[in-house]
């Protein structure tokens, strides 16, 4: 089991030293062309968990290769990339670009759920088996918990070619400023993360698992060892930190620490029992 | 290098309508005047960032203005509590200036303190709302105090290599070449979330990452 940060809530060269308590490092999502983001308000804390609509800023394709990734290299920890775009083709281009440089890549992270994609079962299939013939990486596909049925979701992406989940990321949500009463964000609407998003990742996860058991990058909510035995226990390989980062930047080094006594092998494999429905409806 | 340690409250002394959080300092290096930390304010999801306001030895001061739940909280500690601090974070004041000029506005006046004993002291200008704020300024003897209706723009002399910090106003109306400290919403404190983003130079950059203190234009 790796423990590692959630796409965008770590940035690995500016903290290296947080990077190095990770098993693996999670770049932001990387799109065809730089994004600068949303205007500012950016953030905004909510009664358990916190809102961003930061809009996917980054370097843009080009530079990230050219630039960020031979950075990244030097930490010497095994890489994902999260890809992301508004076509099927978008995520195909950036997978081919990515296959020619393999080897420094442990595997692409496809998020499916940003706010321009449609979030349809077929959709989320389509892009997939796009960069299914773009790529012999492992492909995680990155889902919403936003879909009515996400397991479904999960079912039409492994039919498409994905070799694992990346589960949940964040739900829609708004906060009011508590004396104007207007949207505290400068785009109104941002994706809800934190603790109140975790009863919904391990609900995701222990669907999705059952639908496909793919290997699942279990995360939302996740803060301590309880939080990690959790989402292994409804069937997560991997577990990822996000918002927690922001309070502690080393709050990975702690829950290792604090696990260092479990055997994973035996939650995991109660993960079986957890799937049966008289334990646990789907 | 930043560090985060779980600190004990010492104390916390209200100054006028703000409080003095006292703790004390652990391993955790106080950094230079203008640098920032994300105290752990209990009950909260996220930290907030505050300004070191004074390091005597063996302590760590801050001065909390408390406007919402997170800063009400840090002035609500008691002695005995203990609340993890990180930091010291982001770029403070360039300390190699000729004729330092300090100039605080309201709850902005908390770095200066510290500042002003790095730079032993020189001529300061402090603007408050309403004389119980102005109250605060005795963390700043010698400092001059101009209280709502006069702002500190309407005493502000001429010559001096200035270093502000204030609402965003005041730092508007500050001087080409001024040191300012600028303000953002943040979640981490440490480049990792962009919540931070502010136009700097017509671009979005993180001002916890290019900052807090910047050079105005
Ligand atoms: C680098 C830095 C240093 C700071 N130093 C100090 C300090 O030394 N002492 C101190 O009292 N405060 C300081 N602040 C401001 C302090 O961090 C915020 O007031 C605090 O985060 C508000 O949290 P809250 O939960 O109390 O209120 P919230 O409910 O978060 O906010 C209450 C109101 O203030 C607004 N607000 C929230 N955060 C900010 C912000 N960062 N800037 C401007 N408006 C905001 C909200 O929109 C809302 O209207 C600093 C901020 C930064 C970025
Ligand atoms: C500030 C912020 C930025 C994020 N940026 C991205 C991103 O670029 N790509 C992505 O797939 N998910 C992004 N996410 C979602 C997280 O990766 C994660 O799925 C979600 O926050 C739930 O985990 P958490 O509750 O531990 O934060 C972001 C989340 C936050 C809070
Ligand atoms: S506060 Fe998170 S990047 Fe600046």
């Amino acid at each position: 089991m790796s423990l590692l940060n959630a796409s965008g809530c770590l940035d690995a060269l500016v903290a290296p030293e947080v990077a190095k308590t990770l098993d693996g490092f999670v770049t932001k999502t990387i799109t065809p062309l730089p994004r600068e983001g949303n205007a500012p308000p950016r953030i905004a804390e909510t009664a358990h968990g916190m809102l961003n609509a930061i809009g996917l800023a980054n370097p843009g394709r080009e530079r990230f290769l050219a630039d960020h990734l031979p950075r990244m290299r030097e930490l010497g920890l095994p890489l994902w990339i999260s890809v992301g775009g508004f076509c099927a083709s978008d995520y195909a281009e950036t997978c081919a670009a990515l296959s020619d440089v393999q080897g420094e890549v442990e595997a692409i992270e496809l998020n499916l759920s940003c706010p321009n994609v449609d979030e349809a079962a077929d959709s989320a299939a389509e892009i997939v088996a796009a960069c299914r013939t773009a790529t012999s990486l492992p492909l995680f596909a990155k889902l919403s918990a936003a879909h009515p049925d996400v397991g479904e979701v999960a079912r039409a992406v492994a039919h498409a070619g994905a070799d694992g989940l990346s589960l949940v990321n964040t739900l829609r949500g708004l906060q009011l400023d508590r004396v104007t009463h207007a949207p505290m964000l400068a785009r109104g609407s941002g994706g809800l993360s934190g603790p109140s998003l975790k009863p919904v990742a391990l609900h995701a996860v222990h669907a999705c698992y059952a639908a496909t058991h793919l290997p699942i990058v279990g995360m939302g909510g996740v803060a301590s060892a309880q939080d990690v035995i959790d989402m292994v226990a409804c069937g997560a390989a991997h577990v990822a930190f996000g918002t927690a980062l922001f309070a502690d930047p080393y709050a990975v080094k702690r829950v290792r620490e604090e696990l260092a006594v479990v055997s994973f092998d035996d939650i995991f494999a109660s993960a079986h029992a957890v799937t049966k429905p008289r334990v646990f409806a789907a | 290098m930043p560090r985060r340690e779980r600190l004990s409250v010492v104390g916390v002394e209200r100054v006028g309508e703000y409080a003095l959080l006292r703790l004390v300092r652990g391993a955790i290096d106080p950094g230079l005047p203008g640098q920032f930390f994300m105290l752990e304010a209990p009950g909260r999801v996220l930290p907030r960032p505050l300004s070191l306001c004074l390091a005597p030895s063996s302590e760590l001061h801050f001065l909390v203005d408390p406007i919402g739940p997170g800063t009400t909280a840090l002035a609500e500690l008691e002695r005995g509590d203990a609340i993890h601090v990180y930091g010291p974070l982001g770029n403070g004041y360039d300390l190699t200036v000729p004729r330092p000029l300090l100039v605080g506005g309201g709850i902005g006046m908390a770095p200066l303190p510290y500042l002003a004993e790095a730079l032993r002291f020189p001529p300061a200008i402090l603007g408050f709302r309403t004389e119980r704020h102005a109250e605060a300024a005795v963390l700043m003897p010698g400092a001059e105090v101009v209280v709502d209706p006069v702002f500190v723009t309407d005493v502000l002399p001429h010559g001096y290599d200035v270093l502000a910090c204030g609402p965003e106003p005041m730092l508007q109306a500050m001087p080409a070449g001024a040191q300012l400290a600028w303000e953002a919403p943040m979640a981490c404190g440490y480049g990792a979330c962009y919540g931070c983003a502010v136009a700097i130079g017509g671009e979005l950059k993180r001002l916890c990452v290019e900052g807090p203190v910047l050079v105005a234009a």
